[in-house]
């Protein structure tokens, strides 16, 4: 299965049909892409890689060329109704700020990261010294584009701390499958974490 | 040319003309009795006449977009870069259609054609035109051509200002807009180089009030210091920099009249080449029309408002280095179509030409703009 695929499913699941749908990073559309045909969303996609952009040009897909250290400032409060990161927070310079954004020009937010917390990465850390890699995080700490890895545990403290509400939780493994052993120690045994959550103080 | 054209020219092109006999109100409030307008094509119509796209000239250019006119052409049309077999605006999928603006000086109707009241050449009387007429005379022209509704309708500076007013004016006979290197209005800095350039011109003693034809004259001097000046807002501090830096062209001559730097050589050769086959009176009605183009004006100066009614998606391009029409400019278009929630694409690209980057073979640009058309095509069928 293309590992990207039951990533894309999860996300599917989450974003109701017809809605209005902002992703950050959405590389050369194929998310996007995905919720046009299944969930018929109207979509924009933000990318600063014009070779990504092109690609997405070629699909249909609309796409803005944008630096997301730039922040939304193109885009109004509720402009949309989700607006989708994946595998994107870790590589911005400010994560923190972004998810506040985020959260300003749509309602419902989701966000997906590889866990450095995952035991495989700390086993490289531990027993080897060295900057941890995985099929999640193939580059070298010198020429990796993730700047701002964290684990799930990190994840959770940020949004508490923001007021952000998590509504749900999905961890995939290596296989990219979500089991229930997972849930037992999810910081340990999740490769992929997948979050849905909305604004702080205001009820779903 | 040389002998045989390049594969991936449309090679050698006629141009055509079309007569309309029913008269064209204008906003100014005066009408055009009669009009003529040339233009090119290129490509096939196809049978279900979906697949055809309109491109619309700048400032300086005309209907000759792309291919040669002889065998003894140096030079192609202006967009040759874009428009061709395998090009962005592929010409084995679409029927290309480019026309020279009413008020030109290359065959449509303009201040130097003859004034039916009168007899005698336009010259000053010729009405003051806005890009809003030129859509309306293009309307009629596709109409003319049997297109119903454009696949696209695409140019450059002032040729995507024009396109946004397609969209603006015919929502349902567009199903895309691309607007490179354009603004939703002019700025002030905008107008006042198109001041400088008029007055340049008008103050040229040969302009005789916009009446030279009957002189047998015309204002060359003032139209080359007009097109020099147009130049240097085309390219970039760098460009400049790069193509000319201080070089000289022998000794400083201490003279006002030699030339000393490469730059000034340049500018001269530019401003001699262009009096060759354009008219100064034409070149005051482009900048005017560009200077007037502002949708907004009529909707309280909310752009947004102005593009609530359009349909089609659209593609903005634009470029890094271009300090006539920046990046920013298109950004302007691009939050103006979201608040409307319209579909629309913006990519900035990193070029060091500056405004004329839109004409230039630049990589990123033509992939870009290829994937894009690439997308139409397959969506009306060609």
């Amino acid at each position: 299965m293309n590992p990207l695929r039951r990533e894309l499913e999860i996300v599917a699941e989450w974003v109701e049909p017809g809605s209005r749908v902002l992703d950050l990073g959405c590389g050369d559309g194929t998310l996007l892409q995905y919720l046009i045909e299944r969930k018929g969303v109207t979509a924009y996609g933000l990318e600063h890689d014009p070779r990504k952009v092109t690609g997405c040009m070629a699909r249909g897909v609309n796409v803005v060329r944008a630096d997301l250290d730039d922040g939304l400032s193109d885009f109004h409060r509720d402009s949309f109704d989700h607006v989708i990161m994946s595998q994107t927070i870790q590589a911005v310079r400010y994560p923190d700020k972004l998810l506040e954004d985020m959260l300003r020009v749509a309602h419902h937010g989701i966000v997906t990261f590889p866990n450095i917390g995952y035991w495989r990465l700390r086993v490289q850390l531990l027993l080897q010294g060295r900057m941890p890699r995985s099929p999640a995080l193939p580059n070298a700490w010198y020429n990796s584009p993730n700047i701002h890895l964290c684990t799930v545990r990190d994840f959770e403290r940020l949004c508490a701390s923001m007021g952000v509400q998590i509504r749900e939780r999905r961890l995939l493994d290596r296989a990219h499958r979500s089991t229930p052993v997972i849930d037992l120690a999810p910081n340990l045994l999740g490769e992929i974490a997948i979050y849905r959550f909305v604004r702080g103080s205001e009820s779903l | 040319m040389v002998k045989s054209p390049p594969a991936e020219s449309v090679g050698l092109v006629t141009q055509h003309k079309a007569a309309f006999e029913e008269p064209l109100p204008l906003v100014c409030g005066r009408e055009l009795p009669r009009y003529e307008l040339v233009y090119e094509t290129y490509g096939e119509l196809n049978r279900e006449r979906t697949n055809a796209v309109l491109v619309c000239h700048a400032l300086s250019g005309n209907h000759h977009a792309a291919g040669y006119h002889s065998e003894h052409d140096r030079k192609p049309g202006w967009w040759e870069t874009c428009i061709g077999p395998g090009k962005p605006l592929d010409t084995n999928r679409f029927f290309i259609v480019c026309s020279n603006n009413l008020g030109g000086c290359h065959g449509s109707t303009g201040p130097a054609s003859l004034n039916p009241e009168t007899g005698k050449p336009y010259g000053d009387q010729f009405p003051v035109v806005t890009v809003r007429d030129w859509v309306r005379s293009q309307a009629r022209l596709a109409d003319r051509l049997g297109i119903r509704q454009w696949a696209a309708v695409a140019g450059g500076s002032l040729g995507g200002m024009q396109a946004l007013q397609w969209a603006i004016d015919y929502p349902d006979r567009l199903r895309h807009a691309v607007a490179i290197a354009a603004a939703p209005r002019l700025s002030a800095q905008n107008i006042g180089f198109n001041e400088v350039a008029r007055q340049a011109i008008m103050s040229d003693p040969e302009f005789h009030g916009g009446r030279y034809y009957d002189y047998g004259v015309s204002p060359r001097r003032g139209l080359a210091v007009a097109r020099m000046l147009g130049h240097i807002t085309y390219l970039s501090d760098d460009a400049m920099r790069a193509k000319f830096g201080r070089d000289l062209r022998g000794d400083i001559s201490f003279d006002f009249e030699e030339v000393d730097f490469e730059v000034e050589s340049y500018l001269r050769y530019q401003g001699q080449r262009f009096v060759q086959d354009f008219d100064a009176n034409t070149y005051l009605l482009m900048t005017k029309a560009l200077d007037y183009f502002d949708p907004a004006a009529e909707h309280d100066d909310d752009f947004s408002a102005a593009l609530a009614s359009v349909a089609c998606s659209t593609l903005l391009l634009s470029f890094s280095s271009d300090w006539r029409f920046p990046p920013a400019r298109s950004r302007e278009i691009l939050r103006a179509l979201l608040e409307n929630n319209k579909p629309v694409s913006h990519m900035e690209i990193e070029a060091t030409q500056g405004h004329d980057a839109f004409l230039m073979p630049i990589q990123r640009y033509l992939e870009a703009f290829s994937a894009y058309m690439g997308n139409v095509a397959r969506e009306v069928g060609a």
